[in-house]
């Protein structure tokens, strides 16, 4: 007797970003081979990884009209979220550890879904992504934060040889363990910035938040404690509209300035700015 | 004239940071930077005290200004601070939810 149906095989990939494994599944070959060269340095087989944190399915659209640049809307509700923005739709149940995400086949919306789950998630555990670029120099993680052009490339493309990049753009920041003093730890992620090269898959203990600011000398200045706060909640990535996670999440951040020391780098363009760095 | 009752509202997350009491709504993440005035009467802002009293020996104590004025302007002030739904007002006292440690569900320091 005939087969009614061809059996469609399922592809599965793992991106662990911050220790935390992410496995997809498509059944699209090109897709995945894109996905593992968006993601180079951060996929793991899904065999390697039998217990991810999450599965999605993708379910792959037809080109249309979907618009990028709308606005994302995250909401939560019945244990389930909901991640929308104009060109993807995901749900995501953690009880479950199971989710979708319908999208055409392009890497930007997958990339932007993997940071708003990961911003769920760090959320709930003391940690945040932050716009900032990131580096380990001698064994210590520093962060380098600021809005657009504040220098987050720009001090990134500095970087001496000794210097490990984490990422020009999107710092993964996680609390070392649960123990209050125990600090925070700083990951590298594949969330590019202008200098479009992925940061290197490790990580470290956070020694210092830098508050970039461009400048006529290179410096350091303390910063206010109120001030320090206020700058990080500024550039912490935040997506949903859950008031749970608007309070962790900011708890979250003055626990951060109460134990990192923040202060102000002002730098002129040139590298001897990372003479101060160490 | 009638009495005004103030009352945190748990949404928001507060905390106080080297004297600055800084607070964040739940509902659209606005953070708000209180400023001293404001910080009085949030802490005071017990659903019980009325706000005359607070301003007769938190505000008048700590500004030594003119208490009719003081209390008109602790009024508008309360006011606005609940069209940020940071708090709560009412004529009557306002039941609050308890909580361990006296302070408000969003508040630590």
């Amino acid at each position: 007797m005939p087969e009614l149906a061809t059996a469609v095989e399922s592809l599965s990939l793992v991106i662990e970003i911050g220790g935390m494994p992410v496995r997809v599944h498509t059944t699209d070959p090109d897709f995945l081979a894109m996905l593992q060269d968006r993601y180079a340095g951060f996929v793991t087989s899904a065999d390697s990884a039998a217990s991810a944190e999450i599965d999605f399915d993708i379910d792959l659209t037809s080109p249309g009209s979907a618009d990028p640049d709308a606005d994302v809307r995250v909401t939560h509700q019945q244990g389930r979220w909901t991640l929308t923005r104009g060109d993807f739709r995901a749900e995501w149940e953690p009880v479950l550890r199971r989710g979708w995400i319908r999208q055409t086949a392009n890497p930007y919306s997958i990339d932007a879904v993997l940071r708003i789950v990961h911003t769920l998630v760090l959320a709930r555990q003391g940690g945040f992504l932050l716009h900032s670029a990131s580096a380990i120099r001698n064994g210590k993680a520093f962060l380098f934060a600021g809005v657009s052009e504040a220098g987050k490339t720009t001090i990134s493309r500095l970087a001496p040889p000794d210097v490990t990049l984490l990422t020009d753009e999107i710092s993964y920041v996680r609390k070392n363990g649960r123990r209050d003093d125990a600090g925070y730890i700083a990951f590298g992620t594949p969330f590019t910035g202008e200098l479009a090269k992925l940061g290197e898959n490790v990580s470290a203990r956070v020694a210092a938040l830098y508050l970039l600011a461009k400048g006529s000398e290179n410096r350091i200045d303390p910063v206010p404690p109120g001030e320090a706060a206020r700058s990080l909640l500024a550039n912490l990535l935040f997506f949903a509209q859950d008031e749970e996670l608007v309070q962790s999440t900011f708890h979250a951040a003055f626990e951060f300035v109460s134990r990192v020391p923040i202060a102000r780098l002002t730098f002129v363009p040139d590298a001897r700015i990372w003479e101060l760095i160490r | 004239m009638s009495k005004l009752y103030m009352a945190r509202n748990p949404r928001v997350a507060a905390r106080s940071l080297d004297g600055e009491m800084m607070i964040m709504s739940g509902r659209d993440s606005t953070l708000f930077t209180l400023n001293r005035t404001a910080t009085i009467l949030w802490q005071a802002a017990d659903g019980a005290t009325p706000l005359d009293e607070i301003v007769e020996l938190r505000i008048c104590h700590e500004f030594d200004v003119d208490r009719s004025q003081a209390l008109q302007d602790a009024e508008s002030l309360a006011r606005e601070l609940a069209t940020h739904e940071i708090l709560r007002i009412s004529e009557e006292p306002i039941a609050q939810p308890a909580t361990q440690s006296g302070s408000s569900a969003g508040e630590a320091r």
